[in-house]
């Protein structure tokens, strides 16, 4: 494999490390969409130029699935869905902006502490990748952590799932049956958050989780 | 020997000279994006003789530390700008060069401007100092990161060596060094007291933060910190044309030939960044002081991601 192929296999998978940051960054919910569609189209990016280095066609459905689901059909769903709700204008942290950011340089330093070290003998490309999917599966463990709001963690974890796909990528890719179920089971995730989401509206007339916290059940 | 020592004197006029174009041309771009007719592209030039033969006024509790200062603050910040190579690598202190001696050379000169804000003991030179140093604290860090990512990248922190690494084709694609130039933009911003951060034309109490360190000083004194501000945009300016877009920079032993065209090069590229300089600020509104802190911190971050990822580049 030649120097500008893995500098560019590079310059896709730490970009979606980038975006994966920009997303910890947005506390408002229409930006953070956009940055979500962003992280599926560098995803797909990612996977499309992995899939010619590599010479393996199934890739491509790979790129097209994420191009498809992750940064056309969910984007514009949690957009409706947001809009019903009337919640566009929450902003909304937990911890504040600067410790979210360390904490997450801190599980970017550890994941490739560990990547690195447990895949020495492994393809460069691939520990590479395991190394940024690390990453990015644990910011978006660490959106999900962070944020209130039940829109904001489905964010992070789809973005999850999107490290995940960075992963299998590096394996030159899942089989294809695996791939598409995986798909669409986070498809079908998609669907039940989104409809518990009107249900914790309907019940709290909030979309905070922290209202869960309290409620200790019905009472008679 | 001889024509090093040439053209390092030829530098230092030429960015002493073109300093306060830069900042007319920057004006001049911003007032025509607002419609506006805009000052003529010499009116700095004009300011500044006015102000050197207007009189100076002095407040009478005004230590020796507040007269010294400008003079301080002008020296420094011309010696760390004639030091970052503008058309040419071929100085005569190139050796001298060192990214983190210009960004100690800056901090000094940032250090004595903080003095002088405090020294008359007004409350308005209280507050920009005190912001001056809540600034300079989040962004020196990011600068410093910044050096680390490209000294890691070029082995050398000396801008000669850097421009010529960065010319030659081993390079290739560096994500990290495109972070850096991201970080470093940010980290330029706020330092120059450009529109997120500040505003360099309003004297507006609540927001200014260099204005209001500068609001006792008059004639030359006024003068020279206005003209050393001018040096700093020009700076920081070369400084993004030499790390990162080293085309046509002319080698250490090139002829005259050479030298103009790295010279008619270094003119695009300050016309270039004053131009894009003046469309972000018409773009962009002023932030909170208080969000300050996340706008550098995110240039840190940057800074910081450039690095870890430099790591697993090499590491593989």
């Amino acid at each position: 494999m030649g120097h500008l192929e893995f500098d560019v296999a590079h310059l896709f998978a730490g970009g979606l490390v980038l975006v994966s940051f920009m997303l910890l960054y947005q506390d408002r919910l229409y930006a953070l969409l956009n940055v979500f569609a962003l992280q599926a189209v560098v995803l797909a990016l990612s996977v499309a130029w992995q899939a010619y280095v590599h010479d393996a066609p199934h890739l491509y459905v790979t790129a097209a699935i994420a191009l498809i689901f992750k940064a056309i059909v969910i984007p514009v769903a949690l957009h409706r869905i947001i809009a019903r709700l009337g919640i566009h204008r929450e902003v909304e942290n937990v911890v504040s902006i600067g410790p979210t950011m360390l904490a997450g340089m801190g599980l970017v330093a550890l994941s490739m502490v560990v990547m690195l070290r447990v895949t020495t003998d492994a393809y460069p490309l691939a520990r590479e990748d395991l190394a940024f999917a690390l990453s990015v599966v644990l910011l978006g463990l660490l959106m999900m952590v962070t944020r209130n709001n039940a829109v904001s963690q489905i964010v992070g974890f789809m973005s999850l799932e999107n490290g995940l796909i960075l992963a299998a990528t590096g394996a030159k890719g899942m089989p294809i049956v695996v791939e598409i179920s995986v798909a669409f089971s986070v498809l079908i995730a998609f669907i039940v958050i989104g409809t518990l989401l009107f249900r914790i509206r309907e019940r709290f007339d909030t979309v905070d989780v922290e209202a869960l916290d309290r409620f200790q059940g019905e009472r008679r | 020997m001889i024509f090093d020592l040439a053209i390092q004197n030829a530098q230092m006029l030429l960015v002493l000279l073109l300093a306060p174009l830069l900042t007319g041309f920057v004006r001049k771009v911003k007032a025509r994006l607002l419609r506006r007719r805009g000052p003529p592209l010499l009116q700095p030039y004009r300011d500044l003789l006015r102000l050197l033969r207007k009189e100076v006024v002095l407040a009478e509790n005004a230590s020796w530390l507040f007269r010294v200062s400008p003079y301080l603050i002008f020296a420094t910040t011309w010696v760390a700008a004639s030091l970052v190579p503008t058309f040419g690598t071929g100085l005569l202190f190139s050796w001298s060069a060192d990214l983190i001696a210009i960004i100690a050379l800056l901090g000094t000169a940032r250090f004595f401007l903080v003095l002088a804000g405090m020294d008359v003991g007004t409350s308005f030179g209280g507050i920009g100092a005190s912001r001056e140093a809540m600034i300079a604290t989040l962004a020196e860090p990011a600068m410093m990161m910044i050096v680390f990512t490209i000294a890691l990248l070029a082995g050398s922190t000396q801008l000669s060596s850097l421009a010529g690494f960065m010319l030659s084709s081993g390079v290739g694609l560096r994500v990290s060094a495109g972070l850096a130039l991201v970080a470093l933009v940010m980290v330029g911003i706020a330092e120059n007291a450009r529109i997120p951060i500040d505003n360099p034309a309003t004297h507006l109490e609540l927001t200014m933060v260099h204005e209001a360190m500068v609001l006792e000083y008059s004639g030359r004194h006024l003068a020279l910190i206005e003209l050393a501000a001018a040096l700093k945009l020009l700076l920081y300016m070369s400084l993004i044309a030499c790390m990162f877009f080293p085309w046509g920079l002319a080698p250490p032993d090139a002829r005259t030939g050479a030298q103009l065209q790295g010279f008619a090069a270094y003119l695009i590229k300050l016309a270039a960044g004053g131009f894009l300089l003046g469309l972000f600020e018409t773009m962009v509104a002023k932030m909170r002081i208080f969000r300050i802190s996340e706008f550098l911190g995110a240039a840190l971050m940057l800074g910081l991601l450039g690095m870890l990822l430099l790591f697993v580049s090499r590491s593989l």
